[in-house]
């Protein structure tokens, strides 16, 4: 409310002098290096690194389902592990390395051509998707769970007797319990399973 | 969400002092649990300070033998750290029962055991709820209240803790090392979270600007066995109904040293020291699980839509303690 009235001016200050508004800047510069590509963006602090990727970089590949964490839909690499977009703030992932669904072919410069990443490609072949929604992030999820099981992360299906700091075995219980933070509302999980198990067979980790 | 300020400490004293020098500030971990209630309107910090970058992301062993885990280590490394999945094993199974891959490469430590109760009024502006808004009510004693506790909640708040880490913590006997304006101090987990008593809108004993720095365990009783196990709604991603950690010590069929403590059941995690009592110096069997479960949950005060809590808490007890008498 606009006001000239002396009391409320006063009492205004009164307010702000105990509580300062917004003392802080509410915007910071950072640079998101993704996909390769540094970038240089000066974003309001409430910007998801989702929001940063859909809305100031156009790269719509990581969809918003939930913005909650809760069906991953957002997957993207940070520094080479997966995480949920949505719920990191593009300004406290400052200098980092995001891979997106958009940098995963190789030759998608140009350079030589489109070659896709063995989870996509894996994808196609067995058509693990109907709508398509979920499927960048289940694809990038998938691009984390080979990393992870490589670098012998275990999971809740992993037998405590398995060996620490192995590369853990991928089995269809594995891949399923690995994947359970992708959530899909058209139900492509058998052939998710199965796409991610032919990706482990080509050695998808590596690429 | 309401803008706000962005600072990234470069230490631990740094960090402290800005919690010091502004109230109502949050310390951000990975974030998980605090952007999402900042998208909510549940939380409306002024200023986050960012602690995920401070040097307290390692994992060291300590000279009695314990373990010493950086506030900032991610639960998914956590769960991978071959002397936990090794000597701590309930600690390691606890953390992989929670959230899902994604989450738990970006949660934190320290973020993981301060992460806010699920009661679905909690994270419901529009509606009251004493947590929140001390003095508003509690809709959850007369509403949704399925997933709530059964045992030591108050009039004024039924909420649990939803921590699947922090069970594990608790039987496992670690403390939480602080770092605030008035210096530092240990807290065991048993003692970290409250009650919510008549001031449901404290979770823990915190105090304002303090911040986790680790988490220590003492050395991990050679003979013992340890393991956690949560029964959820669906078979992965799910927070707890139940769930149990228990390190348990069998010689010669008697039970030499028991440590048990329940999850999904309180405001806290649930160490039943009265369960302890009746299993050391029993012999290991059934029928003594049986009352060692039945000891502690005669103090359970079920709400009408979550009575199924306590036969649950007690056949997953029973289960737990079989399985691990069974090893060797
Ligand atoms: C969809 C979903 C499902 C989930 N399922 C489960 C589950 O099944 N089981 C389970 O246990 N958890 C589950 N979680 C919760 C998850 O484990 C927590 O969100 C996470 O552990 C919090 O860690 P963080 O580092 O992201 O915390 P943040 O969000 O960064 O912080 C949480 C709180 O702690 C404070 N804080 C953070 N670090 C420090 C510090 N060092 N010192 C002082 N204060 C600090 C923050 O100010 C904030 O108040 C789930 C979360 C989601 C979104
Ligand atoms: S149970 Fe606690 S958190 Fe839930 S509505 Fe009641 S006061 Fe709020
Ligand atoms: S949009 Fe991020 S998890 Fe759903
Ligand atoms: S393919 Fe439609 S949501 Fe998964």
């Amino acid at each position: 409310m606009e006001s000239t009235n002396q009391p409320a001016a006063a009492d205004a200050q009164a307010t702000a002098h105990r509580q300062p508004p917004l003392a802080y800047d509410a915007r910071s510069e950072l640079v998101l290096h993704v996909n390769g590509t540094p970038y240089t963006l000066t974003l309001d602090h409430r910007t998801t690194v989702l929001d940063a990727l859909r809305e100031h970089l156009g790269l719509t590949g990581a969809k918003k389902g939930c913005d909650h964490g809760q069906c991953g839909a957002c997957t993207v690499l940070v520094d080479g592990r997966r995480a949920n977009s949505c719920l990191l703030l593009a300004v406290a992932q400052d200098g980092r390395r995001i891979t997106t669904i958009e940098g995963l072919a190789h030759g998608n410069d140009g350079a030589d051509g489109e070659r896709l990443h063995p989870l996509q490609e894996a994808f196609l072949e067995r058509d693990a998707l109907q709508c398509g929604y979920c499927t960048p992030g289940q694809i990038c999820s998938a691009v984390g769970v080979l990393t992870e099981a490589a670098d012998g992360f275990p999971s809740h299906v992993t037998p405590y007797t398995a060996a620490s700091g192995a590369p853990m075995e991928l089995t269809p219980d594995e891949i399923r319990e690995r994947m359970s933070g992708n959530l899909c509302r058209c139900g492509a999980y058998p052939r998710i399973v199965e796409a991610v198990g032919d990706a482990r067979d080509a050695g998808g980790a590596e690429s | 969400m309401k803008p706000f300020g962005y600072l990234r400490a470069g230490s631990v004293e740094e960090a402290v002092r800005a919690g010091a020098d502004h109230p109502g500030a949050r310390y951000l971990g990975g974030g998980t649990n605090l952007v999402d209630l900042m998208k909510l309107g549940v939380e409306q910090p002024p200023l986050l300070i960012d602690v995920g970058r401070l040097p307290l992301d390692r994992i060291e062993e300590r000279p009695d033998g314990g373990l010493r885990i950086g506030a900032l280590v991610r639960n998914s490394e956590l769960a991978a750290a071959a002397p936990v999945r090794d000597r701590y094993p309930a600690l390691s199974q606890a953390v992989l029962a929670g959230a899902s891959g994604q989450l738990r490469n970006t949660a934190t430590t320290g973020g993981n055991l301060l992460q806010r109760t699920r009661c679905t009024y909690f994270q419901d502006t529009s509606k009251p709820c004493n947590k929140r808004e001390p003095g508003t009510g509690c809709p959850a004693r007369e509403g949704a209240h399925r997933d709530l506790a059964v045992i030591g909640h108050s009039e004024h708040c039924v909420a649990t803790q939803p921590s699947d880490m922090a069970v594990a913590l608790a039987a496992l006997d670690a403390t939480v090392h602080l770092h605030g304006p008035e210096g530092e101090r240990e807290v065991p987990v048993t003692e970290f979270h409250r009650l919510p008593g008549d001031r449901p809108e404290r979770d823990t004993v915190l105090r304002p600007g303090e911040l986790i720095t680790a988490i220590e365990l003492p050395p991990a009783r050679a003979a013992a066995h340890s393991c956690f196990r949560k029964a959820r709604d669906r078979a992965s991603f799910a927070f707890a109904l139940v769930s149990v950690a228990a390190v348990l010590e069998v010689r010669d069929g008697a039970i030499q040293y028991a440590a048990l403590a329940f999850g999904g059941l309180a405001h806290r995690p649930w160490r039943a020291r009265a369960a302890e009592e009746v299993l050391v110096g029993a012999p290991a069997t059934q029928g003594t699980f049986g009352r060692a479960a039945d000891a502690e949950l005669t103090a359970a005060r079920p709400l009408p839509e979550n009575g199924f809590k306590v036969p649950l808490a007690r056949n997953l007890t029973v289960g737990v303690l079989a399985d691990l008498a069974a090893r060797d």
